[in-house]
């Protein structure tokens, strides 16, 4: 007998094997999810900047980056996979992806592989901008993972603010591995 | 690595030590209750908290009661998705997979996230004893590496440790001036020092935070980054996890992540929760499911509960005893409440102390976020334990001696004359170091007369 066989028979013979059928959860949803995704966002380390159609995603950029154009940057656009060997993004400072969705009890926005060029340009990069239609914001996790469903991605992530730890006498650092700031551009 | 409050013996011992210090003490609590308090004004702020507390309860219920095939399921849509699924009894056997992973691959240096499975295995010792590096890149955890110790804390792993103490050991290890103590300058040094690492290392280990069933992904949460960074740039990901990690769907997902950091830390999430599903084209993912006692353990309808656990550590931060005798007191590798009913299961003998290390308060049930029936599992394994034979000798024969004066009218009322007219008149006969109570107490003034006297003199008529 293999362990596995032998753990699973273990786990056959001494679970209960009593269906439980659990509790719905009924989430109180906030009625300005766009709101509270922004003032969520802020307090957790975020920034937030509201434009109004795709022709002003550029000049945020700069609003926010004046030196863009001098930086070393990753646009990934959405399906197109970058070739490159993930270790050459070491020195990635902006990365501005996509969103799917943002949460607006968290701040947290939903991205997967198909928006990230490569997957690990949102995590090395110095600097994170996320894009978001307004409409694309719901209210609870529930909400997201409805939205979620069944999608076939093969990694996805919730990103929440820039990385950060409070490691060091629990005082918050933003910047700990992953991005130092994270900003995110919502489309009206 | 050590295990430090500077070296053995039980709980009480090693706490002992720990409160010497009593300004450090002092902070220590308060920090921690600190962090409960975060908790607690973020469960406030969400009205249905109770309602997905008892929906995870339940949900994690189901998977306990039908683990074999929720692991049968995650299994077959694990492999669907090209991951490559291990299954390990024993602590050595998942080392093994591992170190048998890693040197295929001809690297003896790698990443590693948190994980308190593989602290549990004790993989990193084992992996430096077959020559493999191992760099743990959390940054409590890094501290704590650098320093030789173990974590103290399963969701913060050096809380222990003050910030001036982690400036002289970065100053040390890692070249930042001496005497800086600046959170910020000194985060700035780990993030260079172990992006170098990221960098350079082809395996990374990750643990899980959960593995869902129906879509055969898994989450892992970090708020540092430091689990994807390593990932995204390794060749091999290794995805170490309990086989009681199991959530049966996806949108289960949606319940443990609201409870998941608001219980640990008070967020409402980790910066990043990341849902690993298939490979990247160029990358191997193995994930390997850990036993050592769950299948056992399933057994028993007192200790199952305690496989609820998504490791949140919100009992710790409750807990009186936890905040003031320190992670290292427990000498195991999760310490706290749900330390102290794990750990027996794994060897009554040599962690027998650590249920009796509680008050019984119960505020470690209150705040699980998956309602464990920790304080009842902690008076449960007392009991047992002591049939057993593994509570202290003094502990068993002051039992014995309580139940036979407490058992007994005429044993009681005479035991209590004594004891009030010895503290009358040679107070220092209980008053002194052989009397438990009298550490760091004054005992309470003897009445004149008993509640039995008293009552018959003015209630009689």
């Amino acid at each position: 007998m293999t362990s596995r066989e032998r753990i699973l028979s273990r786990v056959k013979q001494h679970q209960t094997g009593v269906k439980v059928e659990p509790t719905e959860v009924t989430p109180t949803a906030n009625c300005d999810a766009v709101q509270q995704f922004k003032e969520t966002l802020i307090s957790i380390g975020g920034q937030v900047l509201d434009i109004n159609d795709e022709s002003e995603i550029f000049p945020a950029l700069l609003k926010v980056f004046p030196s863009f154009e001098n930086l070393n940057t990753a646009i990934p656009s959405l399906g197109n996979a970058f070739e490159a060997d993930p270790h050459s993004f070491a020195s990635l400072q902006v990365a501005v992806i996509r969103g799917e969705f943002g949460v607006a009890e968290n701040g947290a926005v939903w991205l997967t592989d198909k928006g990230m060029g490569d997957r690990v340009v949102p995590f090395i990069c110095e600097n994170l901008v996320l894009i978001l239609p307004a409409s694309a914001i719901v209210p609870t996790m529930h909400h997201a993972y409805d939205r979620i469903d069944r999608a076939d991605y093969h990694f996805g992530t919730f990103i929440a603010g820039p990385s950060k730890t409070a490691d060091i006498e629990q005082s918050l650092v933003l910047g700990a591995h992953g991005a130092k700031t994270m900003t995110v551009l919502i489309i009206k | 690595m050590s295990n430090n409050v500077h070296t053995g013996g039980d709980h009480a011992a090693r706490a002992e030590r720990f409160n010497r210090d009593e300004a450090r003490v002092d902070w220590h609590d308060k920090t921690l209750w600190f962090v409960r308090e975060k908790r607690d004004r973020a469960a406030r702020a969400l009205p249905e908290w109770e309602n997905l507390r008892e929906a995870a309860s339940q949900i994690k219920n189901d998977v306990l009661a039908n683990l074999h095939e929720y692991l049968l399921q995650f299994e077959r849509n694990a492999l669907l998705n090209g991951i490559s699924v291990h299954w390990a009894e024993t602590p050595a056997e998942h080392n093994k997979i591992v170190k048998d992973i890693i040197s295929a691959q001809g690297v003896s240096r790698i990443v590693k996230s948190k994980s308190m499975l593989t602290e549990e295995c004790g993989l990193n010792e084992f992996l430096a004893s077959n020559g493999i590096d191992v760099v743990d890149t959390d940054l409590g955890e890094r501290i704590v590496q650098l320093a030789g110790e173990a974590p103290s804390h399963i969701v913060l792993p050096c809380i222990h440790w003050k910030k001036e103490e982690i400036g002289e050991l970065f100053h040390q290890h890692l070249g930042t001036p001496k005497g800086n103590a600046d959170p910020i300058l000194l985060t700035e040094a780990a993030r260079e020092h172990l992006r170098e690492k990221f960098l350079s290392s082809k395996v990374a280990i990750t643990g899980v935070n959960f593995a869902v069933a129906d879509t055969g992904e898994f989450v892992v949460c970090t708020n540092e980054g430091n689990a994807d960074l390593g990932v995204q740039l390794a060749d091999i990901h290794i995805a170490c996890m309990g086989i009681e990690k199991i959530i049966p769907k996806r949108k289960d997902l949606a319940i443990f992540l609201r409870l998941l950091a608001r219980s640990a830390t008070g967020q409402p999430i980790t910066t990043y929760s990341s849902h690993f599903r298939k490979p990247r084209r160029d990358q191997q993912v193995h994930i390997i499911l850990v036993d050592n006692g769950r299948s056992e353990r399933l057994a028993s309808n007192d200790f199952r509960n305690a496989l609820k656990c998504i490791r949140c550590a919100a009992c710790f931060n409750t807990c009186p005893v936890y905040r003031r005798s320190g992670g290292h007191s427990y000498h195991t590798a999760i310490a706290g409440p749900i330390g102290s009913i794990l750990a027996p299961g794994l060897d009554m003998k040599k962690f027998a102390d650590l249920p009796f290390a509680s008050t019984l308060c119960g505020s470690c049930t209150n705040v699980c976020p998956v309602k464990i029936n920790i304080h009842e599992q902690l008076y449960t394994w007392r009991q047992l334990l002591t049939t057993k034979g593994f509570a202290t000798s003094t502990k068993a024969t002051g039992m014995k001696a309580m139940a036979a004066v407490l058992g007994s009218t005429s044993k009681y009322n005479r035991a209590g004359k004594l004891f009030r007219w010895l503290m009358r008149v040679a107070p220092f006969l209980i008053n002194n170091k052989l009397n438990p109570w009298y550490k760091q107490r004054e005992m309470p003034k003897p009445p004149a007369e008993s509640f039995k006297e008293w009552y018959k003199r003015t209630r009689s008529k």
